[in-house]
């Protein structure tokens, strides 16, 4: 990793500067990392302290995989993560293809598509909940009125739906403008050049923008399985808390009710543990695909 | 105003890659020496050791009387220009001028003062309010070459100041640039790539190649008594011609090539110095078609594709030539107008 | 491109403006919901007409919020999102700029080692390590406390890299001229760097707010007093604590106070909005 031709030079002026950073993430994410590492590793003692805690090797992690709930959870997750990613491509991958052959009314649309950014998750789920209240919400209402009997209570599908629906709807905005910067950076001229060609508006998008797009679909691809994963708890928190029967149970909201809530302090570190490894080879494949980018 | 003085200086990078090897120069005071070479020979590596913006491997630096190798470059009293100008864009041009001052706690009114005589110099007192960003090329450089002067430094350092700038703009600075420092008398390097400029604006000029000094002395020196290969084919435009002396031998075009010196194999001459009329006195002659012919306004160039020769050769001539592509033509050159060559050693055989 | 092709652009006008629609959807019948009187909600479906008791409702939840629920009233919590939001912001950009021009502008021992640890970070999310790290910020005493809302979520590998990747372009004669010029490490940091920095850090700000103001999770954990509880996770609250049936009138008067302000900080700083986004991935 390069730095400046010339560097200043001071023989403590940069770990000064490094150190409040260096301190923090040693702190609140090393040493935490570790330790959840580490408590993979034991069966937790109990609470009047007659029983130590035992190290148990990869027991926990055994238990896991053993476990019809954790797989279960892989299960939702999966589906989740799948569903999520692709309706919140493809929806605003068509939005970005539209507002870019506007010309007047992009910066309007733009406008219009980018706000739920600012939404919490937790508060895009809250606002789906209400919709899709079964007593008193709009779409269930609709629903009935083509023969579907909607409930999140008590149907496993509706209620995975409906997170879907939430988590998908707020990670809308963020596709949506990498999309359209992505759109507004292929070169006119070799739209151009395919038109002279004579290929049709439809054979363009196929046989030239989407492979020039596809740096920036793998990219979101990442992104938003990574979002789908990990920065959905609130949308499950804040609407289904993982039910009904465990139906909207995702990994991450596992490991919470794991930890605080059920109180199983190896387990939830083996999850963590499992977790952090998704997250890292997730993070790597980025960190990949962003040096190939650099580099051509 | 202060000497320079470089004595054997070295600059290995980290990695063993040796961008200058051996360099000794004496810098007189209010001297402009050009230091011109192709690009990665080094001259620049050396420009920004003198500012102390490398640091130097080996050897002495001294400016002034003062041993400054390992001094800060605020420290060392000198004031740099830089190829892209390096002016502070959220400032203005008041303060892009007064920062340095500023920095060395100067009292208000002198900084106000050095500025505004600075921009009365340089024409740019308009523009003290303005943003780099407001400015045109002429007028950034200005901007520049100001912000070094009203340092009134020992000496100095430009790093190709020139090059970001257009043909016209480029040779109106260069003027205005050698007015200023003979005027200053300020002890100046100046590092460029252009031949032209080097030729035009130094006191004397330093050729450099792969990190080594290939030929030090005035212009005229070194363009009538270039004193490697390597220096014969840099300065002057067009390149000096380079013709093997066997085959002047082989094809017998020389009258007499004895008049130059033992251990001549290879022989240069400059386009200029080719004829279409044989001169007075000894010369060589040599024949060929002509490949292209070039006009360009006042002069015309003719390139010309020796018999039996493998490559071509340039004539320059005043005016435009009554010759066509492909008619045969017959070249003359004075023996006295030749530079004489060893091709393994690339060296002048005097 | 002379293309005519009336019908296509009608065709994507019709299908934005039914997108647009939907995006609005939820927000707009957040808002309609916040206008209702409690009865609305007991019989029937939802109106998607405004109602009359808008002032009646955001009044109720401003001044009194729902003591039956142990939520406080809003304004609090609007508070102490805003200070957690803005500790987090600060607190990450000071540190991140720091660190990158350390990185950028010096040659020291085990750089790459720092760099590491840093870049670490970005695969770490609090999610994944929340009880390790909730151990951590008990252990140090720092429940319910404004540093424990902020400081663990300060670090931030990704401003880090965007300060990095902006000073890689900041030309390097700048930093040489202003050596010669007499300025040291310091001096150039504040009198050229960060002055050249302020559109990156008024991106930066943009995102790193929103991301404060929507923390959900680590407030929950952190914070067992409702003095210190922060509208998204108060909202949370009200959905499930209290009564079966939340009293939806005053959740989505909530809810609509809660998404205001980011909402307007893209709004109204929509360029640097974008601008953040789309760089902080690059």
């Amino acid at each position: 990793m390069q730095t400046k031709r010339t560097t200043f030079s001071n023989a403590w002026l940069p770990y000064a500067l490094l150190a409040p950073q260096v301190i923090v993430t040693l702190v609140f994410f090393i040493w935490p990392a570790s330790q959840a590492l580490w408590q993979s590793l034991f069966r937790q003692g109990d609470a009047f302290g007659i029983r130590p805690p035992s190290f148990v090797g990869l027991e926990n992690f055994a238990a896991l995989f053993r476990d019809s709930h954790y797989i279960d959870s892989l299960q939702v997750t999966l589906v989740f993560s799948v569903g999520t990613t692709v309706l919140a491509m493809s929806v605003s991958l068509l939005f970005a293809v539209m507002v870019n052959r506007m010309i007047r009314s992009r910066d309007t649309y733009t406008t219009f598509l980018v706000w739920p950014y600012a939404i919490a998750p937790a508060i895009a789920g809250v606002l789906w909940w209400f919709i899709f209240n079964p007593s008193i919400g709009i779409l269930p209402y609709v629903l009935e009125g083509v023969g579907y009997d909607w409930n999140h209570r008590s149907s496993n599908t509706d209620a995975m739906i409906l997170v879907i629906l939430a988590a998908a709807w707020k990670q809308i905005s963020y596709n949506f403008l990498f999309f359209l910067a992505g759109l507004q950076s292929i070169p006119q001229s070799l739209i151009e050049a395919a038109a002279i060609d004579g290929a049709s508006r439809s054979k363009r998008f196929w046989t030239i923008i989407l492979p020039l797009l596809s740096p920036v679909t793998f990219f979101l691809l990442v992104v938003n399985i990574v979002y789908a994963m990990f920065d959905t708890f609130g949308v499950i928190h804040a609407t289904t808390e993982g039910g009904p029967a465990q139906a909207t149970n995702i990994l991450v909201y596992k490991v919470y009710r794991d930890g605080f809530v059920n109180l199983n302090m190896g387990s939830s570190a083996a999850q963590s543990v499992i977790l952090m490894a998704i997250v890292i080879v997730l993070t790597v494949i980025q960190f990949r695909y962003i040096e190939r980018r650099v580099n051509y | 105003m202060a000497s320079i003085q470089m004595d054997d200086l070295h600059k290995v990078y980290a990695g063993g890659v040796k961008a200058v090897t051996g360099i000794s120069l004496d810098i007189a005071d209010g001297e402009m020496i050009v230091l011109v070479g192709p690009s990665g020979c080094g001259k620049s590596t050396l420009l920004r050791m003198v500012a102390g913006l490398e640091t130097i491997s080996g050897g002495t630096l001294r400016i002034g009387d003062r041993v400054v190798n390992n001094l800060e470059p605020a420290e060392r009293d000198i004031a740099m220009v830089f190829q892209n100008y390096a002016l502070y864009p959220h400032m203005t041009v008041f303060n892009n001028l007064a920062y340095g001052l500023k920095n060395r706690k100067m009292p208000k009114d002198a900084i106000d003062r050095r500025v505004r005589e600075a921009a009365k110099m340089l024409e740019i007192g308009d523009y003290l309010d303005r943003k780099p960003r407001n400015l045109s090329g002429g007028q950034r450089q200005r901007v520049a070459m100001g912000r070094a002067l009203v340092r009134e430094p020992s000496a100095f350092l430009f790093d190709e100041p020139l090059s970001n700038l257009d043909a016209k703009l480029r040779v109106q600075m260069r003027v205005e640039i050698r007015q200023l420092q003979k005027r200053l008398k300020t002890t100046s390097l100046y590092v460029t790539h252009d031949q032209l400029e080097a030729l035009t604006m130094a006191d004397r000029l330093v050729v450099m190649n792969a990190g080594r000094v290939e030929q030090v002395g005035t212009p005229m020196e070194v363009f009538d008594r270039p004193a490697t290969v390597f220096v014969a084919g840099f300065i002057g435009s067009p390149a000096m011609n380079m013709i093997d002396a066997a085959y002047l031998r082989e094809t017998g075009s020389a009258d007499d090539l004895d008049g130059l010196p033992h251990g001549t194999d290879l022989i240069g001459v400059r386009p200029d110095d080719l004829l279409m009329t044989p001169p007075d006195g000894p010369h060589l002659r040599l024949a060929g078609r002509v490949a292209l012919l070039e006009p360009a306004g006042a002069e015309s160039h003719i390139y010309v594709a020796l018999d039996d020769g493998d490559q071509p050769i340039t004539v320059r001539v005043q005016g435009l030539p009554m010759v066509e592509d492909g008619a045969r033509v017959n070249l003359y050159a004075a023996l006295a107008a030749l530079h004489p060559f060893d091709r393994v050693s690339g060296v002048r055989v005097t | 491109m002379v293309e005519n092709d009336r019908w296509g652009m009608l065709l994507s006008h019709l299908v934005l403006i039914l997108g647009v629609a939907i995006v609005v959807f939820p927000v707009y019948v957040a808002v309609i919901a916040s206008t209702h009187p409690p009865g609305t909600f007991v019989r029937g479906v939802m109106p998607l007409l405004p109602g009359p008791n808008a002032l009646e409702n955001y009044r109720i939840v401003i001044s009194e919020g729902r003591s039956t629920a142990g939520t406080p009233p809003i304004g609090g919590m609007l508070w102490n999102s805003f200070v957690m939001a803005m500790a987090i912001t600060i607190g990450k950009l000071s540190i991140s700029i720091l660190s990158a021009f350390a990185i950028v502008y010096f040659r020291f021992r085990f750089r790459m080692f720092f760099f590491w640890v840093i870049f670490l970070t970005l695969m770490l999310p609090v999610e994944v390590r929340i009880v390790p790290t909730f151990e951590v910020v008990a252990d140090l005493g720092m429940l319910n406390s404004f540093a424990g809302l902020s400081i663990p979520l300060i670090a931030s590998a990704t401003a880090t890299f965007l300060f990095r990747q902006f000073f890689m372009t900041v030309p390097e004669e700048l930093m040489e001229a202003a050596r010669v010029d007499g300025a040291g490490p310091m001096k150039f940091f504040r009198d050229i760097l960060l002055p050249l920095s302020v559109t990156n850090i008024a991106a930066l700000f943009v995102i790193m707010f929103i991301y404060g103001w929507n923390q959900y999770l680590w407030p929950l954990l952190i914070t067992t007093d409702p003095e210190f509880y922060t509208i998204v996770m108060g909202i949370q609250r009200m959905v499930t604590g209290g009564e079966s049936e939340p009293l939806w009138h005053l959740v989505m008067a909530t809810v609509v106070l809660a998404a205001l302000p980011p909402v307007l900080v893209i709004l109204f700083m929509q360029r640097l909005f974008v601008k953040g986004l789309t760089e902080t991935e690059k």
